[in-house]
């Protein structure tokens, strides 16, 4: 089979020029191979590997931040950083976490399985998907160049006023806070409503929503709480920066502003984010556990309507982040009730992860031990986060480090471990190779004790009365050895990390001098990305599956015999495709997308700087659309089917299948590597 | 998306229509939906927040800065006939929608015009009511209903120039190739949703008082 530096190109006729003047001048890119395909690309593959990419590299700019925390914190009285420094450093360390390291890791696996997963050759919309990818990397990258404009962002993650105002953060920081969320925000919209699309419209036939993969569906329901919680941190951040450099009093409580509004759009958008980080993690764990304990998930309905259920509930506890605001007890009361029960779907989920483990034949890979390291983990983190509900208790650890202790035990113990676990399972199907099983369990380890070292003791830290965000501590308080510990645990956790660049570089090291290919299916898994050849090729499928059951490709693999035993029926090599289709027809590369990206950050600079800067980026945006919209839909030899024209004819001299966006399995066609030739519609919503 | 199938698709080499997707829906009209269905709750952040502004300055004592309120200067009569023009321009819409599912492209050419039209026309109303209203001392900055009514009508007026650019461009771009009718409709989905969203931001900010 091919490596990954071999791979089949796509039946774009590579090299020839598409230019058939369209509309006059527009022509699309046509590299598909090389560096500059990566600017190009539609593909979802790709665009998913950036955002991977780029994910992790912003994991170790926030690391870096948290080290740089504990290291000031590790003895009391430290002056290694300012106060003001470390209000800096937290605050950017929360903000890279979540937005910059959670939730585009997620989009990574998102945008590359969630059309492999519904058998589709790739997301609704391609160039918009690019276009989500862009705009998110040049706003994460706007945001952190506030590091060498004035310093960062100041004013906590939740940005609560009045610290979130001019009169206590006088620095550009919060600005670029304001404008550089609004600006992923945007990207997070347009990519929520594409992959919203694509499940509900893109699943090959037969893939009903009640035979979708649970990582699909978990994915699916936080595409669906983005498209509603974005808007409501979209209204608050306008306000805030209206607040900042326009001179309006929205949060200014001198002036008529209540600083509770704040925190209330802040929360019904930040109560669904929990879950839009959580819920990915919870997909990945539902698709790694049954496939190494070689037993189908136990009770997906229950799994599939707990993920719902999280998904709508999750929009009426948040206010429990204000139990100590003194809103009232009817609303405490309610919120409280509220958030006893969300803990009940999350059980359901942990229970049926154990049900799927038990009696099963476990096979502990790297992958495994992170998925049981996200049951044990989030399992304490979620007690804890019970706790909360009794407000009582939860007024007294409002804004000590056991809410720092209980947020990371479900961000870190339950999201980041949830991501590595599918990092470590779909590295094959992505790059053609594995990840070293030893180093990794040495990760895997490391990564367990340093983060209990660093995030068990915060429990005690937060019971004894230290307060989180606070700068430095007295000598006395009985803080100092907790604090020793967890500064410890957090160098043990980078240490961890490194052993996990490591074990990317020798994998790709062995991988070189001796290229082994994982094969389509390496782990002997379920669902429909591992029928396909490692790494998956430009244009997914073959041919169209057709879905008949959940877990189709196992079925395809085992069935009973007449005791019920579980029986081989047929070898994997005869079930997976193999990879060698021809004349299938893709999307083609465009620019579009990145030349609309440069825009906002063009604007963002003027908006924060000099308004008249942002001119020129309002231009480049509009240029953009006006381009993406006439540039020509296709290849040369293809009409797109708002064309007039006789039928068009395609390169292998079929009439092609105009479908918007569907493989279609031609009935008619003997050959069946010849069968699709279906095409996708690049034409958007005009809205685009 | 009422219309999601739990059920297997019937018939499994899709049938002739070459839009065929999963749920029937085409995938530039579900999108707009979603679309639309994100943007209820932007409209609904910023009406909540004026609604908890509206009459801050006069409620509240001894506030610092100007106690202006702003439903003091509305002028009922003239913003109603605007808000007549904008929820005729859905009517207009309505009719190009027809006539490119008709394949008379001159008339939909004349109805997508006409609807720009009065898009403007609104906006151009819009744009005199604020001229007016910060010349009577009402300013973006005054106090926080000021604030929060130029907010939400502000982004109300950014949503009806953006639907008038599209309409504009709709029109330009079919005299250079053959406009799709659903294009028009998905476009007409939009602008139906900013007339409704004006509905009720013309109830909540102009009639309630």
């Amino acid at each position: 089979m091919t490596v990954v530096s071999e791979r089949t190109p796509l039946a774009l006729p590579g090299g020839e020029p598409s230019a058939q003047n369209h509309l006059g001048v527009f022509t699309r890119p046509t590299a598909t191979q090389g560096w500059k395909s990566w600017f190009t690309t539609v593909d979802h593959k790709k665009i998913g590997i950036m955002y991977g990419a780029a994910a992790l590299f912003f994991f170790l700019v926030g690391g870096l931040e948290a080290l740089l925390i504990r290291t000031q914190l590790a003895i009391p009285g430290s002056d290694l950083l300012s106060a003001e420094l470390y209000n800096q450093i937290f605050t950017m360390h929360a903000v890279t976490m979540v937005f910059l390291v959670v939730m585009p890791l997620a989009a990574a696996f998102a945008n590359y399985l969630l059309p492999l997963q519904i058998g589709a050759r790739d997301v609704a919309f391609p160039r918009m998907n690019a276009l989500s990818l862009w705009i998110w990397l040049l706003g994460a990258i706007f945001f952190n160049s506030s590091w060498l404009l004035g310093g960062g962002a100041d004013g906590g993650w939740f940005a609560y006023a009045p610290n979130s105002g001019v009169a206590f953060s006088p620095s550009h920081g919060m600005d670029f806070y304001a404008v550089g969320l609004l600006i992923m925000g945007i990207a997070s919209t347009v990519s929520a409503v594409n992959l919203t699309v694509t499940v509900l419209n893109l699943r090959t036939p037969g893939m009903t929503l009640m035979r979708m993969p649970v990582f699909t569906w978990m994915t699916f329901i936080v595409q669906v709480l983005l498209v509603f919680a974005l808007p409501v941190i979209t209204v608050a951040l306008f306000l805030l920066m209206f607040d900042r450099l326009f001179g309006a009093t929205f949060f200014d409580a001198s002036k008529g502003g209540d600083p509770f509004l704040w925190e209330h759009l802040f929360w019904i958008f930040g109560h669904p984010e929990v879950y839009i980080m959580i819920l990915p993690a919870f997909g990945v764990v539902s698709e790694v556990i049954p496939v190494f304990s070689r037993k189908p998930i136990f009770g997906y309905p229950f799994m599939v309507g707990s993920g719902i259920a999280i998904g709508f509930m999750g929009w009426g506890v948040w206010a429990h982040h204000m139990f100590a605001s003194g809103m009232g007890e009817i609303s405490v009361l309610a919120f409280s009730l509220a958030t006893m029960f969300i803990a009940v779907p999350t059980g359901v989920k942990i229970l049926n992860w154990c049900a799927t483990m038990y009696g099963g034949r476990l096979r502990f890979t790297t992958a495994m031990l992170f998925s049981v390291g996200l049951v044990a983990m989030f399992t304490i983190g979620g007690l804890s986060g019970v706790s909360h509900a009794v407000a009582p208790a939860d007024t007294q650890q409002t804004d000590t480090y056991y809410i720092v202790a209980h947020f990371h035990y479900v961000l870190f113990g339950g999201a980041v471990l949830g991501l590595f676990s599918g990092i470590y399972f779909w590295y094959p199907k992505m790059f053609g190779m594995f990840l070293g099983e030893t180093l990794g369990k040495w990760h895997f380890w490391l990564m367990m004790i340093g983060f209990n070292l660093t995030f068990g003791p915060m429990h005690m830290l937060g019971l004894q009365g230290m307060m989180r965000r606070t700068w430095t501590y007295s000598d006395g308080y009985g803080f100092n050895t907790w604090n020793l510990v967890a500064t410890i645990g957090a160098f043990t956790l980078a240490v961890s990390v490194t052993i996990f660049l490591v074990n990317i570089w020798a994998s790709y090291r062995a991988h070189k001098r001796n290229p082994v290919n994982p094969g389509p299916d390496p782990w002997d898994a379920r669902s429909l990305e591992w029928m396909i050849p490692s790494p998956t090729p430009e244009y997914n499928f073959d041919e169209t599956v057709v879905v008949e059951e959940f877990d189709e490709f196992w079925h395809r693999k085992y069935g009973h015999d007449e005791d019920g035993r579980l029986v081989r029926i047929a070898p994997t090599e005869e079930v997976a495709q193999h990879g060698g289709a021809t004349g299938i027809h893709l999307p083609s590369p465009s620019y579009w997308p990145l030349v609309m990206a440069v825009g906002f950050p063009l604007v963002g600079y003027g908006l924060i700087f000099n308004l008249w800067w942002a001119l020129p980026g309002a231009l480049l945006m509009l240029v953009a659309i006006y381009g993406w919209v006439m540039e020509p839909p296709d290849a040369p030899s293809d009409h797109h089917d708002d064309l007039e024209g006789p039928d068009p004819v395609d390169s292998t001299g079929e009439p092609a299948e105009l479908t918007s966006g569907e493989a279609q399995a031609s009935a008619e066609s003997d050959d069946a590597e010849e069968a699709d030739s279906s095409e996708f519609t690049t034409e958007e919503a005009p809205v685009g | 998306m009422a219309e999601v199938s739990l059920e297997p698709a019937q018939d499994l080499e899709f049938p002739d229509d070459p839009h065929a997707t999963a749920t029937g829906i085409s995938n530039p009209k579900l999108a707009m939906w979603v679309y639309l269905a994100s943007d209820c709750l932007l409209f609904g952040g910023l009406i909540s927040t004026y609604m908890v502004y509206r009459n801050r300055p006069g409620e509240i004592e001894g506030l610092a800065g100007s106690s202006l309120q702003i439903s003091e200067l509305f002028d009922i009569p003239f913003t109603s006939m605007t808000t007549f023009i904008l929820l005729m321009s859905s009517l207009t819409m309505v009719l190009s929608v027809t006539s490119a599912m008709r394949g008379d492209h001159q008339r939909m050419r004349l109805w997508l015009g006409t609807t720009a039209l009065l898009g403007a026309l609104f906006l151009g109303g819009q744009i005199y009511e604020f001229s007016v209203f910060v010349s009577e001392g009402a300013g973006f900055t005054t106090n926080v209903s000021t604030s929060a009514f130029f907010t939400l009508t502000g982004f109300h007026g950014a949503h009806v120039f953006v639907g008038v650019l599209m309409l504009l461009s709709m029109l330009g771009l079919s005299f250079k190739r053959e406009i799709e009718a659903e294009g028009v409709e998905v476009l007409g989905l939009f602008w139906h949703f900013v007339d409704i969203v004006w509905v009720v931001i013309f109830t909540v900010v102009y009639l309630v008082v």
